[in-house]
């Protein structure tokens, strides 16, 4: 039996396994909305804006693991959604965006709301197609959820003509995909790895740098057993945060600009640095020429073009993390490496992540401690971009995979509450909470209305201070405190969130901020928690800009403690 | 380091768009295409992209990463150290009267050219052969006024058996999903 295009693209998309979308209606995709009610296990969550509708898609696919996807209309739809795609190109994200567009004959005329979507994504996008056919609709949706899942995931994009959608074809879902020139490897070549497993049993001062391609791949057990079978601390990338327990005793935490700086010297000072589904991002190394200048560097990666892009290796290994740990775990000798810990063991002391001063003030950190302590680490936490995102990333301890969920590519303000969202309806059974910035949930604040009618219960922590902080924060240092166009104002959030039917409530002292954070996830529902926080706080440790990672500055007061950051032996 | 001409061969599916998505990441990692050439291979839905681009060899085998990752490119390599034939054909339109013509045609000769248009005040020469026989004979025939020039830009093939593996076995190796 024929179907019409938009039946074609629903039952591919229920063959793939999609349960839930992210979009907003227009003309050119009308017909594709028009066809939803007729199958009604495809969820379709209204968005305020395109860019949240593509932000969470975006959380949906990190939270989940799945392919996550949005829809727009054509024209300003469609370009509204361009962030969003930007952002999950830049994370590697398995998104598949769908977009309305003009009529074939219409396209190229400058017809109404026609623009070359597929032409401004070209830089941001995996793949993308113009679907010209109904008749080879399936083997296109078939193609970009292929595409957009396997190897290193990133978004695709598929523009559908208004008529495609309309004319009919016969249906049948391919059962594989034929792309000769779509290349995925996997094992890694055995001599590199024999390589790569000799330098490691010969070293005396390994490291692991861990990123999103652990995450990616699914290779936490085998992470966990190369470092605790050779003994090897373990240090992550933003996005690689949740590889590897933090709370593990060859844990060491973030590297890189906001790293702590026991990891950054760590890296100052290894022989050989094993990376791990990392890209050597610049936020990570600092000033590329003096970035671990003791170290030989193994660099496991499935991208053959992220080998030697920024720094040269050692030993390339290209393929698939999971399948080339495994693959080295019988060439792996069990090690000791008891007067590097030690040494490691001593940074951790004398460069201890900052505590809570004693300060009259709300300090952002004590938030975030207290909400890694309310939800015992269980909770799935989404950031914006900004000095919060850096706060939750150092003192937080997040101990599973696909928890930790933030913008590190693009940094993308306004990222949080759509990818929160996305997260929430991705994991309904997780505690999910959005800690934004004031600044950075501005620019995506409209979201609220849709966690309302389609009742998500997000958390959200506003971390307020009144500026954009982390720009503020380089005025401060490096523009002698000329604070241009960093003051913000801010609307009354928990009014806001009233307005918009959300319970809140502000927090100005310490002693609200644990039962504010209970109260929260007590509420059924979305809620709100609008802390105003010191406003001039910094994110310490810092590397400046083209300095080396292991020239951080420190937070200039002295009354800090450590934080107990280990339970598990 | 020192930049060098590199000259890279790309199979790439015959389909809207591609030439776009290959120029889009040449731009997009700063790469100036000093001469592409497209035209179709040997095998149906495939064309071949000559493109000639300068840099180093580390950037170069950057591009040629990044482009070996568009879906639509099948194959990709930089032969530029490997034994190669290039050819680039040229037109060009010289002024000539009676006084000149005859001069022109012995150079046309002398470089296996032929003249494949001739007005009263002017002869139109078509070279083929590699970028210093071109430079060559146009340095000899500028002396006369050159009106126009076309040149197609360089296509290059690695002589004899040696290459890459031939396409098929790529298509062979379609992925099905687990």
């Amino acid at each position: 039996m024929k179907k019409t295009g938009a039946q074609i693209i629903m039952e591919s998309l229920i063959q793939e396994g999609v349960e839930v979308m992210f979009g907003f209606p227009g003309g050119y995709i009308l017909p594709f909305y028009d066809t939803l009610p007729q199958y009604p296990q495809l969820r379709h969550i209204l968005v305020r804006h395109e860019q949240g509708a593509a932000h969470a898609a975006d959380g949906y696919a990190r939270a989940t693991g799945k392919v996550g996807v949005c829809v727009a209309t054509s024209g300003p739809g469609a370009t509204n959604l361009v962030t969003g795609i930007a952002n999950a190109y830049m994370d590697s994200v398995p998104v598949v965006a769908f977009t309305g567009q003009a009529t074939r004959a219409f396209i190229g005329k400058d017809a109404f709301q026609e623009i070359d979507i597929s032409g401004i994504t070209l830089p941001i996008t995996k793949h993308s197609y113009v679907a010209m056919d109904t008749a080879t609709l399936a083997r296109t949706v078939k193609e970009a959820f292929y595409i957009a899942r396997t190897g290193r995931p990133g978004p695709v994009l598929i523009d559908l003509p208004r008529d495609v959608q309309l004319d009919q074809a016969e249906f049948s879902y391919p059962d594989r995909v034929n792309l000769p020139g779509y290349k995925i490897p996997t094992k890694g070549h055995p001599t590199q790895l024999k390589n790569a497993a000799k330098l490691i049993n010969e070293a005396q001062q390994p490291l692991i740098i861990a990123g999103r391609g652990v995450v990616i791949s699914g290779a936490f057990e085998e992470l966990k057993q190369l470092a605790e079978t050779a003994q090897i601390p373990v240090i992550t990338t933003l996005l690689g945060i949740g590889c590897f327990p933090e709370n593990h005793v060859l844990s060491y935490g973030m590297a890189g600009m906001h790293g702590s700086g026991y990891a950054n010297k760590a890296l100052d000072n290894t022989d050989l640095l094993i990376a791990i589904g990392m890209r050597f991002d610049d936020r990570v190394t600092g000033k590329i020429s003096a970035f671990a200048p003791h170290a030989k560097i193994v660099h496991i990666d499935l991208d053959p073009a992220e080998i030697g892009k920024n720094v040269p290796v050692h030993v390339p290994i290209v393929g698939d993390v999971k399948a080339v740990l495994q693959a080295m775990q019988k060439m792996i000798e069990s090690t000791q490496h008891i007067d590097w810990i030690k040494r490691l063991e001593g940074w951790r002391k004398q460069h201890p992540m900052t505590e809570i001063r004693d300060h009259s003030g709300l300090l952002p950190q004590y938030i975030i401690r207290q909400l890694y302590e309310a939800t015992g680490g269980e909770a799935v936490v989404v950031t914006g971009v900004g000095q919060h995102q850096m706060w939750t990333a150092q003192h937080y301890l997040f101990h599973e995979p696909h928890t930790f969920i933030s913008s590190g590519g693009l940094g993308t303000m306004g990222f949080g509450l759509p990818a929160a969202m996305g997260a929430k309806v991705g994991r309904p059974d997780k505690t999910v909470w959005c800690v934004d910035g004031d600044g950075s949930i501005q620019m995506t604040i409209q979201e609220l209305a849709t966690l309302v009618q389609d009742k998500i219960a997000v958390k959200i922590a506003v971390i307020n201070n009144g500026y954009l902080g982390m720009v503020r924060q380089w005025q401060e240092l490096f523009y002698e405190r000329r604070y241009i166009a960093t003051p913000i104002s801010c609307p009354d959030f928990v009014r806001i969130a009233e307005a918009y039917c959300i319970a809140g409530r502000r927090v100005t002292q310490r002693e609200e901020v644990r039962p504010a954070i209970e109260q929260a996830m007590a509420h059924d529902g979305p809620f709100l928690i609008d802390f105003k926080v010191e406003p001039e706080e910094n994110v310490f440790p810092m590397v400046p800009p083209g300095a080396a990672v292991g020239e951080f500055i420190e937070f200039p007061k002295k009354e800090v403690s450590t934080w107990p950051r280990r339970s598990t032996p | 380091m020192a930049t060098t001409k590199h000259t890279i061969v790309a199979l790439v599916e015959d389909k809207p768009g591609v030439l776009n998505r290959v120029a889009s990441l040449f731009r997009r990692r700063g790469f100036n295409i000093e001469s592409i050439a497209v035209g179709h291979s040997e095998v149906a839905h495939l064309s071949r992209m000559t493109i000639i681009v300068n840099g180093t060899t580390a950037t170069v085998e950057q591009v040629r990463k990044q482009l070996d990752k568009l879906i639509d490119v099948v194959r990709v390599s930089d032969i530029t150290g490997e034994n190669i034939t290039v050819r680039e054909l040229a037109l060009i339109k010289v002024k000539a009267g009676s006084a000149t013509r005859s001069e022109i045609i012995e150079i046309a000769d002398i470089f296996r050219g032929n003249i494949v248009d001739v007005a009263s005040d002017s002869l139109t020469v078509e070279i083929t052969g590699d970028e210093d026989k071109i430079e060559s004979m146009l340095k000899l025939l500028r002396g006369f006024g050159i009106k126009e020039i076309a040149r197609t830009g360089r296509v290059a093939m690695v002589r004899g058996a040696i290459g890459a593996p031939a396409p098929e076995e790529k298509v062979a190796r379609s992925h099905t999903k687990k």
